[in-house]
């Protein structure tokens, strides 16, 4: 048993340092190292909230809904992340303060039929990202203008910043603040729903 | 809406625009420097200023209004950092208690009891209840901007810790005016101006600091 601990103790370690390596480039804006993180870092926070939606007896969807938040909460507040310290203590306590609050606030109208628990856990392919629960289109709607088509060009058409800044005749600054304060928003309406 | 498209979105938005260090240094910097010059600027320095700094009153008012407002200052600055260590912060704010406690004892049996009312009711006590507040405005917003950008566990708490250290910024201020120098006093109208700053805190903090 020891053994086993201790290899993924170090697996667990060098894991940290690389998402460490990952983060530090990202915050002086490499989009690369910044998308190797969060894609490397999703199904970890996808097996944390669907195992605590499980014992709540929620549908995958809200789990998925739970990362989402989490990812949101990682994004606006990385800044707050000492570079010369390492990542996990505050990547631990970022998630942890998000899921528990995301989950309590889900908590109220949790309720779901026995069948879709059944489903679930059929379908239990942590990798796979469940069918979101608020579709985009809802979320756009809530949008205000340039952040709505900023978000639509660059999520769904999977447009760059540049291409979205000549299309919609706006400098790339512009499209850099808007695109900013639509995530602000986005946390936002999560937060208010 | 879809994980991967809100990974696209963060992933176009990598770069920090001012890290939190940076916010915080800035929102202390510049509110000190404020409330300084508002002092300053309207009711001054406390004209014999210099003729009286040795005697220890005064030493120890300046002293313990700064060490206050530096350990309070700590704890507002980690409180908003998640993962950052807090109690032992926290605990250090003993220290200024236990000082205050200590010349507090040291006040009341040097002077004699006739003296003890006069030299805690002062002659300011309404000035320094009405002043301090004023001065920690500048700190206080400051410090509400800055942890607004941090991620504090517990939202009324930071707004206690920022309060406490705005009040603490602000007194550590005004005792370059207050003409007031008994321990008495400052145990006693000090204390109601920064606690009231931090209580104030602490209620908004609960309402604006969450995340």
């Amino acid at each position: 048993m020891l053994p086993r601990v201790g290899y993924e103790t170090v697996k667990q370690s060098t894991r940290e340092e690389q998402w460490a390596a990952w983060l530090r480039l990202a915050i002086k804006g490499d989009a690369q190292a910044y998308n190797r993180f969060l894609v490397d870092v999703t199904p970890q926070l996808r097996r944390m909230a669907r195992r605590r939606c499980d014992q709540f007896g929620a549908p995958a969807s809200e789990a998925e809904d739970v990362v989402q938040e989490v990812l949101l909460a990682i994004h606006l507040k990385r800044g707050t992340w000492d570079p010369s310290r390492p990542l996990g203590p505050w990547l631990a306590t970022i998630v942890r303060n998000k899921l528990v609050d995301s989950l309590r606030r889900r908590g109220r109208h949790v309720n779901v039929p026995i069948e879709d628990v059944a489903d679930f856990l059929k379908a239990a392919d942590e990798t796979h990202e469940a069918a979101d629960r608020i579709d985009t289109e809802t979320i756009l709607a809530r949008l205000k203008d340039p952040q709505r088509d900023i978000v639509r060009s660059i999520s769904i058409e999977g447009q760059g910043i540049r291409e979205t800044a000549a299309r919609l005749k706006m400098t790339e600054v512009a499209v850099r603040v808007a695109l900013h304060r639509a995530l602000k928003s986005l946390a936002a309406l999560y937060r208010s729903e | 809406m879809k994980t991967d498209d809100l990974i696209t979105l963060m992933t176009h938005d990598a770069p920090v625009s001012m890290r939190y260090s940076r916010v915080l240094a800035l929102a202390l910097g510049a509110s000190v420097v404020f409330s300084a010059a508002l002092l300053v600027g309207t009711v001054g320095l406390r004209h014999n200023m210099a003729s009286v700094f040795e005697t220890w009153r005064v030493l120890f008012k300046i002293v313990i209004t700064l060490v206050l407002a530096v350990l309070a200052a700590r704890l507002a600055v980690r409180i908003g950092r998640p993962g950052a260590e807090i109690r032992l912060t926290a605990l250090s704010l003993g220290v200024p208690l236990i000082m205050v406690v200590a010349a507090v004892v040291v006040e009341l049996s040097v002077l004699p009891e006739d003296a003890w009312r006069a030299s805690l009711v002062g002659q300011n006590a309404l000035f320094c209840l009405f002043f301090v507040p004023v001065l920690s405005l500048a700190p206080f917003a400051g410090l509400f901007w800055a942890l607004k950008k941090g991620a504090p566990e517990n939202p009324a708490a930071a707004g206690a810790a920022a309060g406490l250290a705005a009040g603490a910024i602000a007194a550590a201020i005004y005792a370059w005016h207050c003409p007031d120098d008994s321990p008495l006093f400052l145990a006693t109208w000090y204390v109601i101006a920064i606690a009231s700053v931090s209580a104030v805190g602490a209620l908004l903090g609960r309402r604006w600091l969450r995340w």
